[in-house]
């Protein structure tokens, strides 16, 4: 007990106990207080994601290792893809949107928010059925299992012939489920900003970050739908006779790889936007100077939208389509390159003639633009379909999206946790742990992720729990697996600099990176409903303005 | 001026694989498959044709990757902070739109020129004509192993499929008709062709014609259940004549050879002929492997292991010892059975 504490009967002085502090985190429908709690959940399972990476890793270190069985190699890919992609990466966009949109727009909160936290506890109760099924998978047989059947849950896999028992439906439920609370989110996103903008914030003064959550909120509600309504199948298939997907019965595999791939390619783009509306963010505060081309920015993002809904069969090159439908897919894989190449220029444009500061959310961002480059260019090769027969469905492939993913996403990611961490703690980041976790990531991301396009071209089929020795894999899976190590202990580092800075870091005040967007205007973190008078805004960089009066930029948009 | 280019992409792109392969390949046995199932040491007229093409998009693609990375380098080197005017922020410039048009225009027309030479090899490799001459075969994915019938020929062999070369002057190409027996499959040799699908409930197609003799390596490349990764597959790659031999020598029945008839008893006494299939006995299964020829073939569980009196044995008392996971149940035969068995399978040339 603290000696401030003062003794006085039923009155608690310097502190509260835990379970009132709990209890009003679970009942909170404060968006700040729900970005946090999304933020945390994600990374919770960034670890457990990653400790199931570890675990393949290890097992495909030697030809013919045997540190796991096959059947739990199976279960470790698919909950891999499964974590990654539904239950930390969707979520830790959403935390991040779901914090900075009302406060970038000047809202005091999004536009329902009930509806906010009940999407948010929709998707914890998601992630918490996909982990049950470690417990309950065989639902009444007993022992448990989760499900081995790939992140994409091919058709006839899932049929009751393949997965007996219920570890399937742990999947499939956990998805539907979850997907609920992202389209809950979604409408939330969208009601939030063309509803609640603060006087003066026309659409075309919008901040980049809000702009680009819009849009992946759109794309989320056209995307999610048909996951959902295949999922529901697929439940109808297994438990009331349905024959949609069972080709026992004569049902089509192709179609729900169709159903899954037009969410499953928009679902890339719906996790890429946020990552460009970071990059858009942070890329112009670090080179001092505004974005370069904020209309094309926009337009380029709506375009990616449109034309990334008609890509999806560029996943299916290999199963078949006439070469009628694979030129199509091909040509519109490759239209979407434009307005995305579009993008990295416009961020090169923004650095041209800045004077760049190479602070830890920085050096992130520039190793973002570096690895996005090389992922979209051999984004470029997979979309030639010939050039995929090859490349489809082998190492070079998960190289590829891993290079999105952890080579885009990922980093962008830290770049926001290194630039908004201040906003939403008060505390900055340590600078010097900050270097360290981007350099040992950087290492440990190339040593992995460039490796491992080799194998591949060599022949390496992806999701094989062994190899053989010979074929000129073995090396090159060794450094593959030791870079992952060495990402898990970047990794570690940065859980340990969040931790720390939490409670010994320097102390941020409101605008410690000098920026010029409304987050920045109050304090740090911010206040119960955010702004006490509702600001009023004349120019995209509301900040700068008040800044330097003698050139405002609203005497130039 | 496109053939240089592609050369020098190539050489670049070879040198950068070599370190990584051959200190891969260093390590191993002279005996080493190593490069055996490289897409890039294309053997096949449609792994040829994608080989040109992933030749000519790593070029241009390697282009871009230089300029952009170029301009990436130059703008950090360049427009770094200096302490020594920290305190003065650079001239603010919003855009500039006969640049952005610039960088619009470009990658358009770039896209345009990798389309149509995409476009080019999807229509040489998929609309490809059957001549007549074709060799026809019906291949079908199993949870784990591969069923090649030859409607033509009367011949039914699993996991090594033996096609003739095709020689130029007189083409004979080999068509694939793939299908699934259960869950989704994917026929890939890399040195021969791209992959293909096997779906149940779906008719696909693949060709291949081999420029030379030898074997040629590739595994199922769609995830389809526990043993994926031992759902292994051979090519024998044969001259004319050797292929006309080995066809002739498939098409006979069983050897009856009456020194292996206490396993043959056996064979066609317990739960074996379920799923097996020997011409010439009761033996008639489909589910697994047709067994008529089983001593002609290298490997045996899909080429987890090989064909050797020991793995033949290992395999029929405990298939989990070689795959684990497989659909074949452990027999439960005595030792005296268990010989028997196995001297029988042993005369199945």
């Amino acid at each position: 007990m603290s000696s401030d504490a003062m003794p006085i009967q039923n009155v608690l002085v310097g502190g509260r106990p835990w379970v009132q502090t709990l209890h009003e985190w679970v009942i909170t429908v404060d968006h700040k207080r729900l970005g946090i709690l999304y933020i945390l959940y994600a990374l919770t399972f960034l670890v457990i994601g990653g400790a199931e990476a570890v675990i393949i890793r290890i097992q495909l270190m030697y030809p013919h290792n045997d540190f796991v069985s096959p059947q739990v190699f199976n279960r470790m890919f698919t909950m891999h893809g499964t974590t990654m992609i539904f239950f930390v990466a969707m979520p830790v966009l959403f935390g991040f949107a779901n914090y900075l949109v009302p406060l970038m727009i000047g809202a005091r909160d999004m536009a329902f928010p009930r509806l906010n936290a009940f999407s948010f506890w929709l998707s914890a109760l998601g992630g918490f059925l996909l982990y049950f099924s470690f417990l309950g998978g065989n639902g009444l047989y007993g022992a448990g299992n989760a499900p081995d059947i790939g992140w994409w849950a091919y058709s006839p896999l899932t049929s009751r012939a393949f997965s007996p028992g219920s570890s399937s439906d742990y999947w499939t439920i956990a998805v539907l489920v979850s997907g609920f609370g992202s389209i809950g989110t979604a409408i939330n996103l969208i009601a939030t900003t063309l509803c609640l903008r603060c006087p003066g914030m026309r659409l075309s003064r919008m901040p980049l970050l809000a702009w680009l959550n819009l849009v992946m909120s759109g794309m989320a509600l056209i995307a999610i739908t048909p996951l959902s309504a295949a999922q529901i199948m697929l439940l109808v298939d297994r438990y009331l006779g349905g024959h949609f997907f069972d080709t026992q019965a004569g049902g089509s595999a192709a179609l729900w790889m169709h159903f899954f791939w037009i969410f499953g390619h928009p679902e890339v783009y719906i996790l890429i936007i946020p990552c460009f509306a970071f990059m858009s963010e942070i890329v112009p505060v670090f080179s001092r100077k505004p974005i370069f081309g904020y209309p094309v920015m926009v337009a380029a993002t709506v375009c990616i939208a449109f034309v990334s809904m008609s890509v999806w069969a560029h996943h299916l090159f290999t199963i078949g389509m006439n070469s009628y439908a694979n030129s199509f897919f091909t040509v519109t894989s490759m239209v979407v390159g434009i307005p995305t190449g579009i993008k990295i220029f416009n961020w090169l444009g923004t650095m041209w003639g800045g004077k760049i500061q190479f602070k830890t959310p920085m050096l992130f961002s520039i190793a973002f633009l570096f690895q996005f480059l090389i992922a979209g260019l051999t984004g470029i090769m997979l979309a030639s379909s010939p050039f995929d027969w090859q490349l489809s469905l082998s190492y070079f492939v998960v190289a590829h999206f891993h290079y999105v993913i952890v080579g885009g996403i990922l980093f962008a990611l830290f770049a926001a946790f290194y630039y908004w961490y201040p906003k939403i703690t008060g505390r900055m980041l340590s600078e010097t742990l900050g270097k360290i976790h981007f350099w040992l990531f950087v290492l440990g991301f190339h040593m992995t992720f460039d490796v491992m396009h080799i194998p591949g071209l060599l022949g390496m089929p992806r999701r094989i729990y062994t190899y053989e020795p010979g074929r000129g894999w073995d090396t090159l899976n060794l450094i593959v697996s030791i870079g992952a190590f060495i990402q898990g202990i970047a990794i570690l580092a940065f859980v340990a600099n969040l931790v720390i800075s939490y409670w010994k870091g320097d102390t941020a005040g409101n605008d410690p990176w000098d920026a010029w967007t409304l987050e920045w205007s109050v304090s740090s973190p911010p206040p119960a409903y955010n702004f006490a008078s509702i600001p009023t805004v004349a120019s995209r960089r509301p900040l700068w303005d008040l800044k330097h009066p003698e050139d405002p930029d609203s005497r130039y948009e | 001026m496109r053939r240089t280019k592609n050369s020098i992409t190539l050489s670049a792109f070879q040198i950068f694989a070599f370190l990584f392969w051959s200190t891969a390949g260093a390590a191993e046995p002279a005996t080493s498959s190593t490069g055996l199932t490289n897409i890039f040491a294309p053997e096949s007229t449609p792994a040829r044709s994608i080989f040109h093409l992933s030749m000519f998009v790593l070029a241009i693609t390697a282009i871009i990757f230089v300029v952009v990375f170029t301009l990436l380098v130059y703008s950090v080197v360049k427009f770094r902070g200096r302490r020594a005017d920290a305190d003065r922020e650079p001239a603010q410039v919003y855009g500039s739109t006969q640049i952005e048009l610039a960088w619009t225009i470009i990658p358009i027309l770039i896209v345009v020129v990798l389309f149509l030479a995409t476009a080019r090899v999807i229509h040489a490799v998929q609309d490809a004509p059957k001549p007549a001459t074709a060799i026809e075969v019906t291949a079908i994915g199993h949870q784990f192993w591969w069923e090649f019938r030859y409607p033509g020929l009367g011949v039914v062999t699993a996991n090594e499929l033996h096609i003739p070369v095709s020689d130029p002057a007189r083409p004979k190409p080999t068509f694939l008709k793939l299908l699934s027996a259960d869950t989704d499959h994917s026929f890939w040799i890399p040195q021969l062709a791209g992959k293909t699908d096997l779906i149940p409930n779906r008719i696909n197609e693949i060709w291949m014609d081999p420029f030379r003799p030898g074997i040629f390596l590739g595994q199922c490349a769609q995830y389809c259940g526990t043993q994926h990764a031992k759902m292994l597959l051979r090519v024998s790659v044969d001259s004319a004549e050797d292929f006309d031999a080995w066809v002739r020598s498939q098409q006979q029945p069983a050897i009856q050879d009456e020194k292996a008839i206490a396993g043959r008893r056996i064979f066609e006494t317990t739960a074996c002929i379920n799923c097996h299939a020997i011409s010439g006995t009761a033996a008639n299964g489909r589910f697994g492997p047709d067994l008529t020829h089983l001593m002609s073939r290298v490997t045996i569980a899909s080429g987890a292991a090989e064909n050797t009196t020991e793995n033949l044995r290992l395999w029929i008392r405990n298939p989990d010892a070689i795959k684990p996971g497989s659909l074949m149940p452990a027999m439960q035969l005595g030792d005296a059975d268990l010989d028997a068995l196995v001297r029988f399978m042993e005369t199945l040339r």
